[in-house]
């Protein structure tokens, strides 16, 4: 008999107060006993609405099926069929969004708590297994993978179990792209990442750090090195800025570079090599995922203001309901309808060489309000004459998206783009070159980790299909 | 890790290594950089490139002890290596179909300047070169400059070798003259490079200059290197790790740029410090 209670059980979290002030994992996850009751809310329905939404078509009720069984790891095999980052996606996929809002439950209450018990298995399989998996046998194909993000991963890791011997490359020092240099540890430990990449290596797969292709080798140089196909998940590229006067000033960041500097240089650290500019008062401008990353980040590297600057109202931010709300429980100001229109900085009159100079001393914002939808049907924010202010901070962090990076397209000839710098692939995510493939958001611009591996996913199915063809 | 094949002191203050990175070597073309770590947790920091030996897998840098990595980069041995090392990132310098052309280096700029006049003296462009530093102990790769360059000159600016002042002064002298250059190409301090350019405009000679901003990937994600240029009258942002490292000098917000490059003065004076007290005590 189903547990018919309307609601999912709550996710447990470090305090408010506590969690503000460390990088240690916000959301601690589910014990044993929460978790098989919460499987329990499963009506295990036969249409399955639930998979539908899942971008890698988890098996779910089956896997939720198994925690009921208490066989925690059966569950994590079944997950892993379609999944090559069930820990990761347990912490950042908008369920909300994707297999919950189909969710039966969902009508009269809550819906299951998916996203929940998938990071339960993976953790439970993390903390328990010790074998590691066999090896496949080699079939002598050779692909290469732009990227260790979550689209490359994913695609290494589904090539590399069918067989394929895969390497990819990465430009940074380390593998896992978005999930090390963008999410924060206390969204996602770094740990867990390391552990997906040690486990793709364990499958065979070679990670070749620190080289940029489009540098320090060409698409078609590793056609000649005897790669079969290439699959492009170099993911997004530049920040954009507001262009509004004081964007160069000192203390002025994109998400980007504030994210990087803290996550992957490690500058939250009692002494890192890295600098970041911690404490003061620090604004950031925009309203998604990665605006919540970066001012959660500023907050815990000491500031003592933070504010979200968003130009529409609440429920146009686009970030996922949880990020806002743990955003807001630990202090974050919401600054919504105001748009930043200047960043003013300091300049001493007498001394043109004070070190001060050149340092942000406040954004000036005009408030705006909602006018008629646009295309997107969103209403369009309009701003009110007449109502500038000026915020007082320190530091701006810009969080209004990125644009494609050009690397790659610059240097392979044939491969085409968008309007906005997308690479364009066909519904099996080929590109216009023969025998290359790409995914993520490198083809989609920003969006999200779990769609990343979705297109990763597709592309090891082509590339299977067409090397198996050839 | 990439190991350090040789290590040289050219002065008290500036070293030259020659890192193993065969398909660095490879690539890099004259006004390229590449990004390193010395080690684990360290910070990457962009140098560019100041010669490569393909056949070795050799690729040479030369940079200055400023802060706590050139400091630690510079206490590894010849045999010893350095976690990471990755390049050739940024465009190359434009030298194709110049017939003349002026380099102008300063100081360890001209560590880079060197490669560029070795290509252009290889492709059979006439090379005028006009090396600066302080002083007579901070003068690097005189001779090598001297079998790449038509005509040298080396200024000091307290007149301890050489002749005295700025690199700005044989060249209004020579623009002066009559002098017809294709491009200056200048490379060093950015206030060296502001006035190079300042010295040129009234001549009308286009002039290129290397950016060397504060970096963290060097791809093109980041967004810390951007810089403004001024074209048209619009304020236009680059990134120096895919639109550079060189600009056209007319166009480029030196001001802005220096103001930048201060922003961790701070932080990089003290863990430099840090880091100098750590080896006095080893």
């Amino acid at each position: 008999m189903p547990n018919m209670d309307p609601k999912k059980h709550e996710m447990p979290t470090q305090a408010p107060e506590v969690r503000a002030h460390n990088f240690m994992e916000v959301a601690l996850g589910y014990e044993e006993s929460v978790a098989v009751e919460e499987a329990n809310r499963c009506l295990n329905c036969k249409t399955m609405p639930c998979v539908t939404g899942c971008p890698v078509n988890i098996h779910i009720p089956e896997f939720i099926a198994k925690i009921r069984e208490l066989d925690f790891e059966g569950a994590y095999q079944i997950i892993t069929k379609t999944s090559s980052l069930p820990a990761v996606c347990g912490r950042v996929c908008p369920q909300e969004t994707q297999c919950e809002s189909k969710c039966v439950r969902g009508i009269k209450g809550e819906s299951v708590g998916i996203g929940r018990l998938e990071r339960f298995v993976a953790d439970y399989h993390n903390a328990h297994s010790t074998g590691t998996p066999e090896i496949p046998a080699s079939n002598g194909h050779r692909v290469a993978v732009i990227g260790s993000g979550p689209s490359g991963l994913t695609c290494a890791g589904d090539l590399a179990k069918k067989g394929y011997k895969v390497t990819v490359f990465e430009a940074l020092h380390l593998a896992g792209g978005v999930l090390v240099y963008g999410i924060p540890e206390f969204r996602l430990p770094k740990s867990i990442v390391q552990k997906e990449v040690d486990t793709l290596k364990a499958l065979g797969v070679d990670v070749e750090t620190n080289v940029v292709i489009g540098k320090t080798l060409t698409v078609d140089e590793l056609f000649e090195m005897g790669y079969e196909a290439v699959f492009i998940g170099s993911g997004a590229g530049l920040p954009n800025f507001m262009n509004i006067p004081g964007e160069a000033l000192k203390g002025v960041y994109s998400a980007n570079e504030f994210l990087t500097r803290s996550n992957l240089m490690k500058a939250y650290k009692e002494s890192p090599d890295t600098p970041i500019m911690k404490g003061g008062k620090v604004a950031v401008v925009g309203g998604g995922n990665v605006a919540m990353d970066a001012a959660r980040t500023a907050l815990r590297l000491g500031a003592e203001k933070v504010y979200i600057v968003y130009r529409r109202s609440m429920e146009e931010l686009p970030a996922r309901k949880e990020e806002v709300e743990h955003a807001e429980e630990e202090g974050i100001e919401f600054r919504l309808l105001n748009n930043p229109v200047e960043i003013l900085g300091y300049k001493n009159p007498d001394d043109p060489r004070d070190p001060k100079n050149g340092s942000v001393i406040g954004m000036k914002c005009i408030k705006m309000e909602l006018g008629e939808p646009d295309q997107k049907g969103r209403r369009r924010p309009v701003p009110i004459p007449d109502s500038e202010f000026v915020l007082d901070v320190d530091v701006v962090i810009m969080a209004i998206g990125t644009s494609p990076n050009p690397l790659i397209k610059n240097t392979t000839a044939g491969l085409e783009v968008n309007s906005r710098g997308g690479i364009i692939v066909n519904e099996d995510g080929l590109t216009s070159r023969v025998s290359v493939y790409a995914g993520g958001d490198a083809v989609t611009g920003a969006a999200t980790v779990i769609s990343a591996m979705g297109a990763g996913k597709l592309a090891a199915k082509s590339i299977d299909e067409y090397i198996s063809n050839k | 890790m990439y190991k350090i094949l040789t290590k040289k002191s050219l002065n008290p203050t500036v070293t030259m290594m020659e890192i193993e990175a065969p398909l660095v070597a490879k690539k890099a073309k004259a006004g390229q950089f590449i990004i390193l770590r010395v080690d684990e947790e360290g910070e990457r920091i962009p140098l560019t490139i100041a010669g490569t030996d393909p056949l070795r897998g050799a690729v040479k840098i030369i940079f200055q002890i400023v802060g706590a990595t050139t400091e630690k980069l510079n206490h590894k041995a010849e045999g010893e290596s350095i976690e990471d090392f990755v390049g050739p990132l940024g465009m190359p310098t434009h030298i194709e179909g110049l017939k003349k052309v002026c380099v102008v280096g300063g100081g360890v700029g001209c560590a880079i300047a060197l490669p560029v006049a070795e290509a252009l003296h290889a492709q059979g462009t006439e090379v005028t070169s006009i090396i600066g530093f302080r002083n007579k102990d901070l003068l690097i790769l005189e001779d090598e400059f001297k079998a790449c360059s038509d005509k040298l000159v080396v200024m000091t600016d307290d007149g301890s070798y050489a002749r005295h002042g700025n690199v700005t002064v044989p060249l209004k002298e020579m623009l002066d003259e009559g002098e017809a250059f294709d491009m200056i190409i200048t490379i060093g301090p950015l206030i060296m490079m502001k006035f190079v350019t300042l010295t040129a405009k009234p001549y009308g000679v286009p002039v290129t200059v290397s950016m060397n901003p504060i970096m963290i990937d060097g791809t093109g994600m980041c967004g810390g290197c951007r810089l403004t240029l001024l074209r048209d009258g619009e304020r236009v942002t680059k990134f120096a790790c895919v639109d550079g490292p060189d600009f056209n000098g007319y166009e480029v917000d030196f001001d802005e740029a220096m103001m930048r490059g201060r922003t961790y003065f701070d932080f990089e004076r003290k863990s430099h410090e840090k880091i100098c007290n750590l080896f006095k005590g080893v």
